[in-house]
């Protein structure tokens, strides 16, 4: 296939007629916020808090916020390309706390076992759901949803019923995976810092990025396009089983164990991040980026409530539960006021 | 003619063979042949699933699921979803203590009154806001069993004997929590099936913009909707709660709307709307129960039991669209 | 600019590998054969119309060409050998390209995306090349005589355009063979000139078009061959250039060829209220009911035409909507057609929209019976007496998945209701009288409308509005999309409601159906009205006139206000 413009068009028209497509200020703010909007308020909240407590801004504090997100990152990246297909996956709870699992037993056999069993083990899932998802006309929410309940039965199964819980031992160089440091940053913050920027890499500038995206935004043409629509639904899922495989062995480093209770609802915390950053739920069209500011966000709404007394995980909730609606609320109204210029057809 | 062809065509309709039970038969029907499988099923392996008491117990277990799950599929008819319905759940029962010192009934009003308030914030968020659906209950999930566990904070025992009666009492020989599913039943069918509102329901998720431009209060329906979904989740966590004489907030609830989304699908309800099966989704409901009590009576372990109902649920959806995409 | 393409070339006389061919192909779907013994082949180097009323076998016939689905029996061949396509994509691999009627594109993608996807130039590193895939993109774009923002989202592009860079994207693909479905449906008419440039400079290449329309004067501009399907099967093949535009409409109808001259093209002006008349006054096969009286007395009771009365029954003045509408204003009067003409973004359908209340209005009146109306609501609209048929019926008309009856009440639930409970016995007696006068072919009235041809849709929609005893009725394309013998009926259907005393206002792209259709015509241009025309001066000439508009003010500086500074 040809790469060069088709010279059957040159100059096949006579005359030019320009489209200037006007975008009102209104609009370019707005399409700024909607992409951006999760960013602001993150550099907002962390101004305020550094000004409001003296140790926020320690290195300690903000080395902890970042280790903490970055072990939550994988997910929600793995998500965000997940509902880019307009798709989405209830099980990336499941999963992780699956790969925890499988992580800590198979730190026993050393720490390459530790890291390629859940990665092998969750990919296996990712592929197992993309496929049926790809290939039958089951919707993703169900899929997943069957999923979901799936991880966690394999996962009372590998340990007793959820009666055993696997540690890692304490001389394994497994832990240094998440306990290690280079250059100051704990080995997970590199990891997300890589993955993230593999996966702006992989939507801007690769024909699968696109290729997602047209499945999200409008498959039956992205059909008609032959685009490798199936194939790339495979492999979106597989990256999420593996990403949250990749996470839930992170933390059982940090942990030294393999939790059982782990995961319950945090494919509902990912789609938050997702939410917050910005991309559109229907798919189609969002940002990588802004999925990492969204976890980074929630983990400092925690460290916020945290200072204010509030301990009790509940009220984290609360404040979860309502930032999402701010934030949502926000992005609707910015997108009626970009929909407000389009020009209409007859 | 090209006529001819028309009316050929409108003589072929995949939903109503009236030849052979074909697939598309079994699509249709599925759910109740699966339940009419398992119940037989049970007969064989089940020691004691004949008896009444056993009967009695199926019911009560499965009311708070039908109750949810009716209020969930008028929210799928409309192209939403609701995954808050748990949530609210946990809400009522923790609200509920708090008023008992007022009586049974001012109580019980308050939990109901809970979920209204839910209800109407989703639907408001999503008819007027414009939010998604998805997005409106999820922080409805994530935010209301926080809310929940704060007023509720520990467990509380209720040994209110006006409570008491409603979770445990019958009347009549039918359990009380099963009378009030079964009223739950019959008014949202005849909702959906003879009124107007029924109607709406199932056109605004057919053809959200068909129906506006047919003059249809698309915005009124969808608040109402949501809020029928917040008083009837609340009404089956005030039946779950008395029933178990305990009000857990931490607990009670938990995976209900995964629970509740799952019948509606397996009962036939399609996740985009546009139609309503009542009847299927009570099936639906009574199948999942059946399901589980069934693992737990054979000793299945609760791992195994999972990935079952994993499986169930796939299969059951993807004969129920099977057909429909020849 | 109406030029004829030049005779066929010589070598088309010869025996040639036909570059794709469907040999006796058949296909059948759940009880209805589509296709019965279609034998189509088009040459490289020739552009080969396909011809017929939607029903005939078209769509389906392009869809077997391009791997979208598999003929039942008979086999296809490409380049002579024998193939058999599994997928879209596999049609495309071999040379196949298609442009659609739809749009098939990525709205929420950019324009030089969507041109290159799947096929993005790549940097040596193998990643996508941006910077080319846009420098590439705005070529190709300028040389289609279109200067847009190829990094903008097409989404937020006028359909016309899209369509050009959906034309772009199937020639730059390098195709031996391109099928073009109904590609001029959105274009303008200098867009239309381009396209034909283009295929014609691809046919001089050895390209093999497959050109699909419902504007018949396109297919002798542009087509050396036609092939002319009725009902499945193939009815006429030969060459375009000896095919008279009677002869090509009577195989299309399977009519006679004197019928069609005695009578025009439409069936506007069919005998109307000798309800039952067979042979040459009736609609096409069909005939409707009984003459009763329309449903809904406030049509009104006369059944000849009454005289136009001074008063109009609608009244519209400076109606003006945010960048699409300004200062529109027009009359109808009982028992009148008035047509709204225009080009494609002229405003016909937001017009419309506008009056009905369904598009946000900024300012202007809608009087009907000179009671003002409250804007920007439908409802407001409905009890007023006003009812929209839109251009859109699977958009914004049918719910697909309740029965026909219930779509047909769907406006009117409260009227066949007590206390929100619907009644049965009203909604059959009101169903039961429109099928039969409609004459909406279905097995049982409960039958899911989804099931319904498109003719019998439309039918069931225009059901649902007069229902609403509308004193006035705006149809926007009441006909697009339906076989000619629906057509027909709808065309005579509209006759008769002007006949009984309603206001109609008529949008069509069809100039044959909105000149016999319409007893004036207001034409807009750019969201205003840009001429009037009354009586006698109803012709097609004076309305492409009209259309045309100004020749000075067609040129890329005038008046369009799309248009920013350069």
């Amino acid at each position: 296939m040809t790469h060069s413009p088709a010279p059957v068009l040159e100059q096949a028209a006579d005359s030019t007629r320009v489209v200037r497509t006007r975008r009102s200020r209104g609009e370019v703010l707005a399409r700024l916020a909607q992409r951006n909007g999760a960013l602001a308020t993150l550099v907002v909240l962390v101004l305020v808090m550094a000004v409001a407590f003296p140790s926020f801004s320690t290195a300690g504090n903000l080395s902890q916020i970042a280790i903490q997100s970055s072990f939550f990152a994988p997910l929600a990246l793995g998500m965000t390309f997940v509902i880019f297909t307009g798709g989405i996956d209830l099980s990336v709870g499941s999963v992780y706390a699956l790969g925890g699992v499988l992580a800590a037993w198979g730190s026993q056999y050393g720490p390459v076992v530790a890291v390629l069993l859940p990665l092998a083990g969750c990919g296996l899932i990712g592929l197992v759901q993309g496929t049926i998802i790809a290939r039958t006309a089951i919707p993703a929410f169900i899929v997943t949803l069957a999923g979901l309940l799936f991880a966690r039965g394999l996962l009372l199964i590998l340990t007793d019923e959820g009666s055993t819980t696997y540690k890692v031992p304490a001389d394994s160089a497994f832990l240094e995976l998440s306990r290690g440091t280079f250059l100051g940053l704990g080995w997970p913050v590199w990891i997300t810092v890589v993955l993230v920027a593999v996966g702006v890499l992989v939507l801007r500038r690769t024909s699968y990025g696109s290729t997602l995206l047209a499945v999200g935004g409008q498959e039956d043409a992205a059909e008609l396009m032959g685009l490798p629509v199936r194939r790339s639904k495979v492999i979106v899922y597989t990256v999420s089983g593996l990403l949250a495989g990749l996470a839930g062995a992170l933390t059982a480093s940090y942990t030294a164990s393999g939790v059982t209770t782990l995961g319950v609802g945090l494919e509902l915390t990912a789609i938050s991040a997702v939410v917050l950053g910005g991309t559109l739920l229907t798919g189609g069209a969002g940002t990588v980026f802004g999925s990492l500011v969204g976890i980074v966000l929630l983990q400092v709404v925690a460290n916020l409530i945290n200072r204010l007394g509030l301990t009790n995980s509940n009220w984290q909730a609360v404040v979860n539960g309502v930032l999402l609606v701010a934030v949502a609320v926000g992005q609707v109204q910015l997108s009626r006021i970009q929909a407000r210029s389009r020009p209409g057809d007859d | 003619m090209s006529t001819q062809a028309t009316a050929q065509e409108s003589r072929t309709e995949p939903g109503r063979a009236r030849r052979r039970p074909d697939a598309a038969w079994v699509a249709r029907n599925g759910v109740y042949l699966a339940l009419v499988v398992l119940v037989l099923l049970n007969i064989v392996i089940t020691p004691y699933f004949v008896s009444a008491s056993n009967l009695r117990l199926q019911l009560i277990q499965a009311a708070p699921v039908v109750i949810v799950a009716l209020g969930m599929s008028l929210v799928i008819g409309t192209k939403g979803i609701d995954l808050g319905v748990g949530s609210v759940m946990a809400l009522s029962a923790a609200i509920m203590p708090l008023y008992i010192g007022y009586g049974t009934l001012p109580a019980i009003l308050v939990g109901v009154a809970a979920g209204l308030v839910t209800g109407f914030v989703a639907g408001t968020l999503v008819s007027r806001l414009g939010l998604q659906p998805i997005v409106a209950t999820l922080a409805i999930f994530v935010g209301g069993r926080g809310l929940a566990n704060v007023i509720g904070g520990q467990i509380k025992n209720l040994s209110d004997p006006g409570l008491v009666r409603l979770g445990s009492g019958s009347t009549l020989g039918v359990p009380n929590t099963v009378l009030v599913a079964a009223v739950v039943f019959a008014v949202v069918w005849f909702v959906v099936r003879r009124t107007t509102f029924g109607r709406g329901v199932e056109a605004i998720g057919g053809n959200p913009r068909a129906a506006e431009l047919a003059g249809l209060r698309r915005a009124r329906i969808l608040l109402i909707v949501y809020m029928v979904a917040g008083v009837l989740a609340a009404v089956a966590g005030v039946l779950a709660a008395a029933r178990s004489q305990a009000s857990d907030p931490r607990t009670l609830g938990l995976l209900m709307e995964l629970n509740a989304i799952a019948a509606v699908v397996i009962g036939g309800t399609p996740l985009t709307g546009g139609k309503v099966r009542v009847v299927g989704t009570v099936a639906g409901a009574l199948l999942m129960q059946l399901l589980v009590s069934t693992l737990v009576a054979q000793d299945v372990p609760d791992s195994v039991a999972q990935m079952i109902q994993a499986g169930v649920i796939v299969v059951a959806v993807w004969v129920q669209l099977g057909r429909k995409r020849s | 600019m109406t030029t004829t393409s030049p005779p066929p070339p010589a070598t088309a006389e010869q025996p040639t590998t036909p570059a794709l061919q469907a040999d006796g192909v058949t296909k059948r779907f759940a009880g209805v054969t589509a296709l019965s013994g279609v034998s189509f082949s088009v040459q490289p180097g020739s552009i080969h119309a396909l011809v017929g009323e939607n029903g005939a076998g078209k769509s389906t016939l392009i869809k077997v060409l391009t791997g979208v689905h598999r003929p039942d029996e008979g086999r296809l061949l490409h380049h002579g050998a024998e193939t058999s396509f599994g997928r879209a994509a596999d049609a495309q691999a071999a040379g196949i390209s298609t442009v659609y009627q739809e749009v098939n594109l990525v709205p929420l993608l950019s324009v030089a995306r969507n041109v290159f996807l799947g096929r993005e130039p790549r940097t040596r590193l193998g990643l996508v090349d941006v910077r080319r895939m846009e420098r590439e993109a705005r070529q190709i774009t300028r040389d289609l005589g279109v200067d847009v923002d190829v990094t903008g989202d097409l989404g937020r592009l006028g359909l016309g355009i899209q369509q050009m860079i959906a034309l772009a994207r199937a020639v730059s693909i390098d195709a031996r063979v391109v099928i073009m479905d109904e590609p001029t449906s959105s274009l303008e008419r200098r867009e239309v000139d381009t396209l034909f440039t283009v295929a014609r400079r691809l046919r001089d290449q050895g390209v093999a078009i497959v050109f699909v329309s419902h504007r018949l004067d396109e297919l002798w501009q542009l087509c050396d061959a036609v092939t002319i399907l009725r009902d499945g099967r193939v009815v006429h093949t030969g060459e375009m250039a000896t095919l008279s535009r009677r002869e090509l409409i009577s195989h299309m109808l399977g009519r006679d060829i004197d019928d069609v001259a005695a009578h025009g093209a439409t069936g506007f002006g069919d005998a109307p209220a000798t309800a039952g008349a067979t042979g040459a006054g009736s609609a096409g096969g069909a005939s409707p009911a009984p003459a009763g009286a329309l449903v809904g007395s406030g049509v009104g009771s006369t059944t000849s035409t009454p005289a136009l009365s001074a008063d109009p029954v609608l009244s519209v003045t400076g109606l003006d909507a945010r960048a699409a509408l300004h200062d529109v204003a027009f009359d109808v009067h009982q028992g009148e057609v008035l047509g709204l003409a225009g080009l494609l973004g002229s405003g016909r359908s937001e017009t419309v929209k506008a009056v009905y209340g369904a598009l946000a209005t900024d300012g202007g009146e809608v009087r009907v019976g000179g009671r003002p109306v409250r804007r920007n609501s439908v409802r407001a609209s409905l009890s007023a007496g006003v009812a929209l048929l839109s251009e859109d019926r699977k958009a914004e008309g049918i719910v697909p998945e309740l029965s026909v009856r219930d779509n047909i009440v769907l406006a009117v639930m409260d009227r066949v209701s007590t206390f929100g409970v619907i009644s049965d016995r009203k909604v059959d007696a009101l169903v039961d009288t429109f099928v039969r006068r409609l004459g909406i072919k279905v097995s049982s009235p409960r039958q899911l409308v989804s099931q319904l041809s498109g003719g019998n849709q439309q039918k069931v929609l225009i059901a649902r509005w007069l229902c609403t005893e509308p004193r006035v009725f705006l149809l926007d394309e009441p006909t697009r999309g339906i076989d000619v013998g629906a057509k027909r009926e709808v065309q005579g259907l509209i006759d008769e409601l002007a006949a009984r005393g309603l206001g109609v206002v008529l949008i069509s792209s069809e100039s044959d159906e909105l000149v016999e259709g319409s007893d004036r015509v207001v034409v807009l241009r750019d969201g205003r009205v840009s001429a009037r025309l009354d009586g006698d001066d109803v012709t097609s000439s004076r309305l492409l006139a009209a259309l045309v508009g100004d020749p000075a003010s067609d040129d890329a500086a005038g008046t369009d206000p799309e248009e920013g500074a350069r």
